[in-house]
């Protein structure tokens, strides 16, 4: 009888299910991760990245874009940096994914669905820089511990979500809000599932801005797993680590919020100039909240070798975090002289501007082609490192591509 | 009469059991042999769904029975990339459970940074007390990831020549 139950069962509802489990589970099983998942992940495969992006840790990822790569004005996924903390979440489940509101300063807890927060509130889209505290790390001398970053950690694609502040008036706060923390799904390294691995935050300002959104697409699409599918928060022009990955839940402070890497020296810089090298107490260290102006050459690869007496046409990209570029040089002998290039206009606030300019040079032999930007306060990229610090954040420092003239 | 009908029946119940076992039988020998020829199921998957949304492994896994597992290969520990050199295998051992041999090996420190670095990771990141072994590793570490100096801005270098054609 107990058999034939089973038969029965078998015969009608399991072979569907089955069957449909195994396609189901084939589709979501990343290009390249075997069955058993004894193959060596490739994670260029496993994160859609372009072969020629640098992988610095694999456990947790962390890759960066090489200059010349970030040439499109909208970054695509397959050449933008990934930084993570933690483990990337297993099972992501969307149906059930949810974003709760807590905190001392929320007037009472609230929890959202994801479909929840696409449905009541309204969509905005914005190109939005993201950059790495940590960008140009390996450039620091004495060095900084940590992934040794060059250059390519920072972005600037379409992210679309509704706005924090929209969803923080729903909520409800009170008046002694000073900053909102976020909370994540993704996992400690050391397996700890009592400790989060970046629990960061920002002002209560930079929440209600605008720009600052709950996102869930990225170009136009669902935002890539290793970006934060299916939920993050996006701060533009703050160092990156502000805008959390795998949103769960956001902590409305009356206080800086203290949670994970928000404390001691992470996502710090001395408060005052110290000498290379010097020890800095952690209460002498201050949180990095606006990225410096910085800009990028884009394009030509470094290295190219040029037929004299023809003209080059540069091209790249220039940010300020939270302020706007006024304008961009370019020098070919060394800082010598500079020249203005043409400078775009930003798609919106906090979106990184185009340059181009047209470069002759006199004479065959090797140049370096430094490009300098200055932010609307007048403030330019420093040409040598800018002030030492412990953690080797903010390098601004401008960048260099080598020419050949023959 | 009765006892013909529920015969007939019975048997007619058998046989519908017996085929659906047998079908059943069939289509899991079909998927396994089907498994067999295809384990990544590439058929089914169409080329824009790439998008890992299961399970992201975080670390190379190699089977610690295969005799390679501790290769060394021109100096270096080929499964991690750590340099050959006297306490090798406790900072294989000890460094690289949490956290990949890559965040080691891109670091440059002096040894009293290195001994900070254990510490802050003993403090905040769940890492065990080293022992006796913590001299070695710090050893191993100041001496073959020591920093070298860069002064404030380096010459480029690494620069891959090419035609810029135009």
């Amino acid at each position: 009888m107990k058999r034939r139950k089973f038969v029965k069962k078998a015969t009608l509802g399991s072979l569907a299910s089955l069957l449909g489990a195994e396609i189901v589970f084939g589709n979501f099983l990343p290009e390249g991760y075997g069955l058993l998942g004894l193959q060596d992940p490739d994670p260029f495969k496993m994160f859609n990245k372009d072969s020629q992006m640098v992988l610095l840790n694999d456990k947790p990822w962390n890759m960066e874009a090489q200059a010349h790569l970030l040439n499109d004005d909208v970054t695509p996924n397959k050449f933008m940096f990934i930084r993570n903390n933690g483990k990337i979440p297993e099972g992501i489940d969307v149906a059930n994914w949810s974003l709760t509101f807590d905190g001392e300063s929320v007037k009472q807890e609230k929890t959202y669905s994801l479909n929840e927060l696409k449905s009541k509130f309204k969509r905005h889209t914005y190109q939005l820089t993201l950059e790495c505290g940590g960008n140009g790390r390996s450039e620091f001398d004495p060095p900084a511990k940590g992934n040794q970053w060059t250059i390519g950690a920072v972005s600037c694609a379409k992210w679309t979500g509704v706005r924090l502040r929209d969803v923080l008036a729903d909520v409800g706060l009170k008046d002694d809000a000073v900053y909102i923390g976020y909370h994540a799904e993704d996992t400690h390294l050391s397996g700890d599932p009592t400790k989060e691995p970046i629990s960061r935050g920002v002002p209560i300002a930079k929440a209600m801005q605008d720009e600052t959104l709950i996102a869930f697409q990225m170009n136009g699409e669902d935002i890539p797993l290793a970006h934060g599918y299916p939920l993050r928060l996006i701060a533009g022009g703050y160092p990156a680590s502000a805008s959390g990955k795998w949103l769960s839940g956001i902590s409305v402070r009356n206080k800086v919020h203290d949670g994970t890497k928000m404390t001691g020296t992470a996502y710090r810089v001395p408060c005052k100039p110290v000498a290379p090298g010097e020890k800095v107490l952690d209460e002498d260290m201050c949180i990095i909240e606006s990225m410096p102006v910085k800009s990028l050459i884009t394009y030509p690869k470094t290295g190219a070798v040029l037929t004299k007496g023809k003209s080059l046409n540069i091209r790249g990209h220039a940010w300020a975090g939270e302020l706007e570029v006024s304008t961009v040089e370019y020098s070919v002998d060394f800082g010598s002289t500079w020249q203005n290039c043409t400078l775009q206009s930003p798609t919106n606030r906090l979106a990184w501007q185009h340059f181009s300019a047209s470069i002759n040079f006199p004479e065959e032999g090797y140049y370096e082609i430094w490009a300098r930007a200055t932010d609307s306060k007048g403030k330019a990229q420093p040409m040598l490192l800018p002030g030492w610090n412990p953690k080797g954040y903010l390098n601004n420092a401008c960048h260099r591509i080598a020419i050949k003239v023959s | 009469m009765d006892n013909s009908e529920k015969v007939r029946e019975i048997a007619k119940k058998l046989y519908r059991l017996m085929l659906s076992i047998f079908i059943l039988f069939g289509i899991i020998a079909a998927m396994l042999i089907y498994l067999m020829a295809d384990p990544t199921l590439s058929a089914f998957k169409s080329d824009d769904s790439v998008e890992g949304y299961v399970t992201v492994p975080e670390k190379n896994q190699i089977d610690p029975s295969n005799q390679d597992f501790d290769k060394i290969e021109n100096g270096v520990h080929v499964r991690t990339g750590f340099v050959e050199g006297e306490g090798l295998m406790l900072v294989v051992n000890n460094c690289t459970n949490c956290h990949s041999a890559k965040l080691v090996t891109q670091n440059r420190m002096s040894k009293e940074r290195w001994l900070a670095t254990i510490r802050w990771m003993q403090e905040t990141q769940n890492l065990w007390d080293l022992g006796n072994n913590e001299e070695t590793i710090v050893s191993y570490l100041a001496e073959h990831y020591a920093p070298v100096q860069k002064g404030r801005r380096q010459n480029l270098a690494n620069i891959e020549w090419y035609e810029l054609e135009k």
